[in-house]
Formats: structure tokens, sequence, C-alpha cells
């Protein structure tokens, strides 16, 4: 510890810098969003959000990303273990491709699921035999979440993998226990807060997410439209108040995902790092 | 590590039935849900011939939307990155009140949805927003033009460049940079001499992940931009513009120049990660930049 510091050079200018772009680019448009909302009154902003079509399309976009992120972390924990513990032909290929669907635009995201899942797709096809359509109903909405959100679950437990101490598990099998008991009373509380850290991060992709999602969604009202949707239609239909008031709902929860990922984070990395 | 060669113990999920299972699921559903519509952006592209491909991307309204997104990124990933480094030093190189707070303003775009960042910045520089009818007096056009997409844009990749950066220059501490300053070198000699020789792959990591982000935005810029053919259509708006137009071949062709760019992306990315970038575990905003110190991986 060092008692005097020597002051680095640079401040005003790389603050100033960052105080204007980050108040320009960052804070400007959100507070005229809340400012547009907060012009509403409290009767009409609750009459709009209340709305039964907006009730709706939260009731949808939370089921979807609910079932989305449930399906990622088994895939996302099964994918992450296999990366982590097993060694296979193009391990580091599917490694990389992890990631492709946060570099892979969400538009073109949304055409090529949309086309594999319509009924004349490759997937969509042999799907709809055995009576189960996918594009256009809510099921395209939860492949197109789970798609945009793979990444955040295998990127966080991986980590965490990799650093598990052996002799953790060697205890256990020292003493006896089966695979599947060292696994639920050793590892997975090991892994749960990356876990849950994970899952914060994919529930709060997928409940903002728009691009991947409105080509395969289908859009009716009340049954496969979300939220994000509806905002930029009351935009589209010159509706600015309803449209301020919709996307502040977003806002609001995504501040309030924002406070529980960084929680979950910061949780998640205290049991990370080691001294 | 204790174990080695041939006396290493199995451990637990290494029983090769389950071995076997699990590997298999985790295949077929990496085919099926990432390589699988990788496979058909290339196939739908060329659905119609290679003569088709070749036409739909020389069309002059496909080559004008190239255009667009290759201008917007050279406007918003210099100045993104110029802010991201700017952030990073002033973060992690100085002390003052609030810089938790900053911390935690960086990364609120990370969090909102491009949706709600369009309709934002509409009530900012729209007719019905803050400065609509002041700019509109000074015949000064943001929206549906080049300034709002290169803002909304900007807006969506805040966070890309100064979050590689912060927790890695937090890591690196400040001795090297108060070295070289009390051995007389000014601030701008310090960083270029002492700091970016330290974070360059990390900083190219940023930017190219900022690149990748603002070349394939979709939402916030489609908010924004207006969508109107040849004018102020991006790629990916092309690409919607093209698909509800019933020309899935044209649109798969446009899109397969996207796809073409997350690839080479990943590449970049796995290469620069091969450097060191990428691979500081972040702290989280909320839990502030001086709490918890990150551990760099060997």
């Amino acid at each position: 510890m060092r008692l005097r510091r020597r002051v680095l050079p640079g401040l005003p200018l790389a603050l100033g810098i960052t105080l204007v772009y980050v108040a320009i680019i960052v804070v400007l448009p959100l507070a005229a969003l809340v400012f547009k909302a907060a012009s509403l009154g409290p009767e009409d902003y609750w009459r709009i959000i209340s709305s039964d079509r907006a009730v709706a399309s939260y009731r949808v976009t939370v089921t979807c990303a609910l079932a989305a992120t449930a399906f990622n972390l088994v895939f996302g924990l099964s994918l992450a273990w296999v990366l982590v513990r097993y060694r296979f032909p193009g391990r580091r290929l599917v490694d990389a491709l992890v990631d492709l669907p946060f570099a892979l635009p969400t538009a073109v995201a949304g055409i090529a699921l949309t086309t594999l899942f319509a009924t004349n797709g490759w997937f969509g096809g042999p799907l709809s035999l055995i009576g189960i359509k996918v594009a256009y109903t809510p099921l395209g909405i939860m492949v197109a979440m789970s798609f945009t959100s793979i990444p955040f679950i295998v990127r966080t437990v991986q980590p965490v993998l990799e650093e598990l101490d052996p002799a953790l598990e060697e205890a256990g099998q020292t003493l006896g226990a089966s695979d599947l008991s060292i696994f639920v009373t050793v590892i997975l509380p090991l892994l749960t807060p990356a876990l849950l850290a994970g899952v914060s991060l994919s529930f709060a992709r997928s409940l903002g997410e728009f691009g991947a999602i409105i080509f395969i969604a289908g859009n009716q009202p009340f049954s496969t439209e979300i939220t994000a949707l509806l905002a930029f239609i009351r935009l589209e239909e010159y509706d600015y108040p309803a449209s301020a008031a919709i996307a502040s709902v977003m806002l609001l929860t995504a501040f309030v995902m924002l406070a529980i990922t960084n929680f979950m984070q910061a949780r998640a990395l205290r049991y990370t790092v080691r001294g | 590590m204790a174990h080695h060669g041939k006396g290493k113990p199995p451990r637990v999920g290494d029983h090769p039935l389950f071995r076997r299972a699990l590997l298999t699921f985790v295949l077929v559903l990496v085919g099926l849900m990432i390589v699988a519509p990788l496979v058909v952006i290339g196939v739908e592209a060329f659905s119609k011939g290679v003569a088709y491909f070749g036409a739909s991307i020389a069309d002059p309204d496909t080559r004008h939307a190239i255009m667009l997104t290759v201008i917007t990124a050279l406007i918003a990933v210099p100045v993104n990155t110029a802010f991201g480094v700017a952030a990073a030093w002033a973060i992690t190189k100085h002390d003052f009140p609030g810089k938790r707070l900053l911390t935690v303003i960086i990364e609120i775009p990370f969090s909102v949805s491009p949706i709600v960042a369009g309709v934002a910045y509409l009530f900012v520089f729209g007719l019905q927003g803050l400065f609509g009818h002041a700019l509109q007096a000074m015949e000064i056009k943001i929206l549906f033009a080049l300034p709002g997409i290169v803002l909304a844009s900007m807006f969506v990749t805040a966070p890309f460049v100064a979050r590689e950066l912060i927790p890695l220059m937090q890591a690196q501490g400040r001795d090297l940079e108060e070295a070289a300053t009390s051995l007389g070198a000014s601030g701008w000699r310090t960083f270029f001499s002492v700091t970016l020789p330290n974070i360059k792959w990390a900083l190219l990591y940023g930017v190219v992940l900022c690149n990748s982000r603002v070349m394939g935005e979709f939402g916030a810029v489609s908010v924004v931009s207006g969508n109107i053919r040849g004018q102020t259509n991006t790629l990916p708006l092309h690409i919607e513009l093209l698909y509800h137009d019933y020309n899935a071949a044209g649109s798969f062709a446009a899109a397969s120049i996207l796809a073409g760019l997350a690839i080479v992306t990943l590449v970049v990315k796995v290469a620069l990660e091969r450097q060191g970038a990428g691979r500081i575990q972040r702290p989280s905003a909320l839990a502030g930049a001086d709490t918890v110190t990150p551990e760099v991986k060997p």
C-alpha cells in the first residue's frame, strides 16, 4: 500500500469525453422517453399499460422467455460440461460456434429460423407431420429467444467448471457416492451462482429481443405479439404516447433485470475468484 | 493438476455410456440450433443459382444498403472506440466520485431492448420529441437519415469497447503509467508507449465485436431509419424488406454477406482470444470497479 499516489494526467479530457458521450448517447434518449411517458398522466398511463392487448403481450413475452431460458439452462449446462470435461474431435469448432448467436445479426437469424421451421422447411416439414407447428406460433418465439441467448449460460458456467477442484469429486468417490449424487450434492451447488447469473442474463435478453422474433412469431395480437413489437406497432400507428408508455414498461423491466443480473454476476464472481 | 496419464481416475460423468449420450445430445442440438441456421442461409442464397445470387448482390438497392451499413460503421465504430478508451482511462487510472455510477450507466445499453432505444431516440429528435421542432426550424435532419442511424448504433454498442478494457486495465493497475510519468513522459506518450501495447488485443477485440453489432443492428435502426428503400435502408433492414417482398433468394443473398461477416468475426475473435483478449472475468458493474479484483486466467 502506497500512501501517496502520483496522479496520472488526462483525467479532465478522458472524463470530459466520457461524460459528454454518455450524456448525449445514453442518458438523454432514456430521459426523453421517461419524460414523454410521464407527461401522460397516471390515468392515461395506466389505461395504456394495462390494456388487454398490452397485458397479453407481457404474458406472451414472459412465458416464452421463461420457457426459452429453461431450455437454455439444460442445453447450456450440457454444452459447457461437454466443452470443459470431454475431449472430442471438433471441440474447438463447437466452442467457437457457441458465440454465433451473438455474432449473427438478429434479422439474419430471424429469416433463417423462420425458413427452417416453416411448414415447408427442413424442420417444420417433419414436425408438421407429427402435428407440431413452430413458425407463427409461441413455439417459434421460444426457438428465436433460445437461439439468441444460448451463449450466456455456456459462457458463465464454462470458467467455473474449468476451475472446479477434482479433489472435491474424488472425496465423494472415495466415500462411495454415485456420480449422480456427487453431481447433485457437490458440483451443482458450486455451479449454481454461475448458472443463476447466466439464467438472468439469458432471460433479460429474451425479454428485449426483437429482430429474431418478429419474422418467426406470426405477430397476431393476443397470441403471438411480443411487447417490443407492440411498442413498434404503436409508433407506426402514430400513437406516440402509447408507444412511450409501453417502451417505459420495458425500460423499467430492463433496469430491474440489470440490478438482478449484476447481483447474480457479483455473487458468481465471488465464488470464482480464488485467493 | 494432481493426475496425469494412465493413473487418472474417471471423474464424475466419465462413464462411457453417459459420455456418449450427453455428447450426442449436445452435438445434435448444436447441429440443429446453431449449424443448421447458418447452412440454410447459404443454401437459400444460392437456391436460384449463382447468377441470381450475383444479380441480387449487384442490385442498386442492395449495393446502397451495403454502402450505408459500411458508412455507419466507419463513423460509429471509431467514435465508440475513442469513447471506450477515454472511459476506461478515466475509470481505471483515476479516482473520482461517482465512478461506480458511471460504470453502471455505461453498461445500461447492454440491457435495454433495441426497440426501446429506437423509441427513445424518436422522443429526442422526432417532431413529437424534445428537439424535433427546433431541428426542423434549422432544417437539420437527424431521424430517417444517416445521423439517426449512427446515433442509434452508438447507443446499442456504447459498452462494447469500454467493457473489454475496464477489467483488463483494472487488473494491470497504474504502476507502469506512474513510473512513465515520473520519468517525465507526457500523458499521451504514456498512453501510446506504455498503456496501449498492454491493451491492444483487448482493444481490437472490443472493436471487432462493436463493428459486428453496428453492421448487424436491426431493432433500434429500424425505428429511427424510416426504412426508405435505396435511401435509409441499412443491410439488415434491406434483408427484411426483400423477405417481405417474397424475394427469399434475394433476401438470403444479402443475409449471406452478414453471415460471412459473422463468421469472420468469430475467426478473428478466436485468434484474439489466443492472444489473451476477452479472457478476463468481468467484475459486475454494480459491484464497483474497485471492490472486486478481476482474475486474469493463465
